[in-house]
């Protein structure tokens, strides 16, 4: 891997925030409008129950703000993708001496960028809002935060295979990914309180560990050391898989001459 | 100073032994062969649909041939794809650098991808040859088609390639500009000794720019030489009658056109 490589396309991609400031309110919009949602709902809650469930319902707003830890990592691995595709640069990046490993690294810087900038104003918002300090999670965030970005990284890969493959014709697919995932990754919900058939399929997927260490840390202080084990371990699988996909989508594609010809599916 | 000995006897650059490709059942490359040497410029004619951008894509490693290999500078495409696109580049009317970045930004970014040493400096001299300085602060969706060519030359320069491939470079300038075009490919050709391959809807470009062409019809070359003496081993006037009569009828210096096969 050659980090000049690298640094080229993450460069091409900060020359566009530069250039067009209008495409980090985009980073902003959403996040701040689930934010505003999830904290009025935690405040309805507090209300009407007792001080003890109040206190802990704040994980609501915790769950938001590490959701779209993993949604905008996601994001951010596809839209510089797509970036390349709309403005018809991709056949030059292929036939520029840029391994795929380089490309998708300098997806990956963004998508990091991306959640940085985002998670830094929800947290803000969250705490001078609705009294969360994101804080509270104490060195636990950084684990937390860094499987959610590793995951959301395999999905981006997964959504970007499927536009590599399918084109426009899946982009509304490809975007929604990581909301097929959401019901099973316990991210406001507890694994026991799933029904029985969800419970091993929610075990499956990285995030799940995540999100029930988030809410034993609101509420003891303390998570458990398999937990985070779990999640790396489900994490290091994804990437793998999503990585091999990848390559095998990226063959298919040569061998069937539809680099060329991007739009026709 | 130059040496004079023939091209052919030079080192080959880029070599297609055998290339053939189908979509659908239909061959489209059919059993293409050549070698292009060290400072050549090699000319892909033919009709539209028969074969040219298909060949580029696959010596670009674009698209997999069904069958056949690629060999740049003498070794396999297939597992030197990295080391040969760092000495070769590409050009095409039809893609684009990011329209919404600024000529110097995407010329900065490529210059980057290419690894190319002092950027600033090699930037500043691609825009005074191809003489675009003006439209280095423009934004790059906002220029001319003509404009956009030239820009996208040179980003086909800036690693100063031993190899470059250029698909219908001239597709949309005026004739002035395609006059200027052609001669900075030409000096680039003589002072670099780069190896071209070139297509062209243009007679006129090719005879200024190739020293040699292969007709491809329906994917099969079906003809090949310096473009003065194709002219002349035929019985036409010019190369374009050469190309009129090879679409419409596969050959032209045989006395029996060959009857394309199914
Ligand atoms: N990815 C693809 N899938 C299906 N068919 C394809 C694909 N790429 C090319 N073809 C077909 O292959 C044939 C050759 O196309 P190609 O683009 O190589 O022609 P060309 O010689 O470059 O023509 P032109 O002068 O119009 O540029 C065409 O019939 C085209 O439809
Ligand atoms: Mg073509």
């Amino acid at each position: 891997m050659t980090l000049s490589v690298v640094g080229a396309l993450v460069r091409r991609q900060l020359y566009l925030y530069q250039r067009t400031p209008m495409r980090l309110v985009e980073l902003m919009f959403w996040p701040l409008v689930d934010l505003i949602i999830w904290g009025n709902v935690t405040v309805f809650i507090q209300r009407n129950s007792s001080a003890d469930f109040g206190a802990y319902v704040l994980f609501l707003i915790g769950a938001m703000i590490l959701w779209d830890v993993l949604f905008r990592a996601q994001q951010g691995v596809s839209i510089s993708f797509l970036e390349d595709v709309w403005t018809r640069n991709l056949l030059n990046i292929f036939v520029a001496p840029v391994r795929t490993i380089e490309y998708l690294a300098a997806t990956y810087a963004i998508g990091g960028l991306r959640i940085i900038a985002t998670f830094l104003v929800m947290s803000v918002v969250s705490r001078i809002g609705y009294g969360f300090n994101v804080l509270a999670l104490d060195w636990w965030l950084v684990p937390f935060f860094l499987n959610l970005m590793l995951f959301g990284w395999a999905l981006g890969m997964v959504s970007t295979a499927l536009f590599l493959r399918w084109g426009q014709a899946v982009e509304s697919l490809a975007w929604a990914v990581p909301f097929f995932i959401q019901p099973f990754a316990a991210v406001f919900y507890r694994v026991e309180d799933m029904p029985s058939w969800m419970q091993p399929l929610a075990w499956c997927i990285p995030a799940t560990p995540v999100f029930e260490g988030m809410r034993q840390v609101l509420q003891t202080g303390q998570a458990s050391a398999s937990l985070l084990a779990l999640a790396f371990a489900l994490n290091a699988l994804y990437l793998l898989m999503a990585g091999l996909l990848f390559a095998r989508v990226l063959h298919v594609v040569r061998t069937r001459g539809l680099l060329t010809k991007f739009a026709t599916q | 100073m130059r040496s004079i000995e023939p091209l052919s006897s030079r080192e080959v650059i880029l070599e297609a032994r055998s290339l053939t490709r189908a979509f659908g059942g239909i061959t489209v490359l059919d059993a293409f062969s050549f070698r292009l040497h060290r400072g050549e410029s090699l000319g892909l004619l033919g009709a539209n649909g028969a074969g040219k951008t298909t060949a580029m894509n696959c010596l670009l490693g674009l698209t997999t041939p069904s069958s056949g290999d690629v060999l740049a500078f003498g070794l396999p495409l297939g597992s030197h794809r990295i080391g040969i696109l760092r000495r070769t580049n590409f050009s095409s009317t039809y893609t684009a650098l990011p329209g919404n970045l600024l000529v110097e930004q995407n010329l900065r970014v490529f210059a980057g991808l290419y690894g190319v040493p002092d950027p600033a400096r090699r930037i500043t001299g691609l825009l005074d040859l191809l003489e675009i300085s003006h439209l280095r602060r423009r934004v790059t969706g906002e220029l001319s088609a003509g404009e956009s060519t030239r820009v996208s030359l040179a980003k086909a320069l800036l690693n100063d390639p031993e190899l470059l491939m250029l698909d219908e470079p001239t597709a949309s300038l005026d004739p002035d500009i395609a006059d200027k075009v052609r001669r900075v490919i030409r000096t680039v050709q003589r002072e670099r000794q780069v190896a071209i391959l070139y297509t062209s809807h243009n007679m006129r470009d090719i005879e200024e720019v190739c020293d040699r062409v292969i007709f491809l019809h329906r994917g099969r070359a079906v003809c090949e030489g310096a473009p003065a003496d194709i002219v002349a081993r035929s019985s036409r006037r010019s190369l374009e009658e050469v190309f009129i009569s090879i679409a419409r009828d596969g050959n032209v210096i045989d006395a029996s056109p060959e009857v394309p096969a199914s």
